[in-house]
């Protein structure tokens, strides 16, 4: 179970839609990490090595948060590994399939006011609400 | 977000609800709203040009994409952005699930080449 950390939380979301704002200004790109995080494999320099240097970032900003904070970043180590390359494989055809994920639907295509963004969202939340539940329905509490 | 508690603990809606993820949206949105606007309003990048997305339809692939990709974020706690940043701590729940995220992704490629839906195989994506 964790607390509610409202201004943490708030913060963290503001980076996060602070880096948005840098890479439309710097790059003229959307920050949807999903589709970044597959173009780095692409045979195009223009289109892999932007991608490869936010990808980059991404992982070194753990680094220097870890740095600044002198606080290990909160993490889990003791998810079934079965279970996670299930969740893995669906978040990737997923996030494909639906042209999107939390930071490219929710952060930049609510904040475009995108109807199709919007929609997405509003799936993705309601079936990973739904998806949560009934895990812990069954499991019932690791706390 | 990195910590995939924190995420479950706000899609455990009828559980212990932590709703800091709906902080973390809303400052989000807040200041992307507000930069989106300045710089579209600039209407120039320092670098390249403008690469927006430009459908607007609802069609079944956005949302059966979406519902999927619900269930896989709702059942580990992980998306694709904090999955990388978590390696800085500890390298292991998130190799399994990047390592299988990007064989989800080349697995919808692969379906998509076999099954033309009539849309462009290559379409970009909406982000």
């Amino acid at each position: 179970m964790t607390e509610f950390t409202p201004v943490a939380a708030a913060l963290g979301g503001a980076l996060i839609g602070l880096s948005a704002v840098l890479l439309l200004w710097l790059n003229g790109r959307i920050a949807g990490i999903s589709g970044i995080l597959y173009g780095v494999f692409s045979r195009q320099s223009g289109e892999r090595n932007w991608r490869l240097m936010f990808v980059a970032g991404l992982i070194l900003g753990g680094f220097a948060y870890q740095l600044i904070t002198q606080m290990p970043l909160a993490t889990r180590t003791d998810f079934p590994v079965a279970l996670l390359a299930l969740a893995g494989l669906l978040v990737g055809i997923g996030t494909r399939l639906g042209s999107g994920c939390t930071s490219g639907h929710a952060v930049c295509g609510i904040s475009r006011l995108s109807v199709r963004s919007i929609m997405a969202t509003v799936t993705f939340i309601a079936t990973g609400m739904i998806t949560t539940t009934l895990v812990r329905l069954i499991v019932g509490s690791t706390q | 977000m990195t910590d995939p508690e924190k995420v479950l603990g706000f899609l455990d809606v009828f559980g212990h609800w932590d709703p800091s993820l709906l902080m973390t949206m809303l400052g989000a949105v807040v200041v992307t709203t507000i930069g989106y606007r300045v710089v579209l309003h600039r209407g120039s990048v320092l670098k390249g040009v403008l690469h927006l997305p430009t459908r607007s339809d609802i069609d079944t692939r956005l949302l059966l994409g979406s519902a999927i990709f619900g269930i896989g974020w709702g059942l580990a706690g992980y998306c694709p952005g904090p999955v990388l940043t978590g390696i800085a701590n500890d390298v292991r729940e998130p190799l399994v699930f990047i390592v299988a995220m990007i064989a989800g992704s080349q697995l919808e490629k692969l379906w998509l080449r076999q099954h033309p839906t009539g849309a462009s195989v290559q379409e970009p994506p909406d982000s």
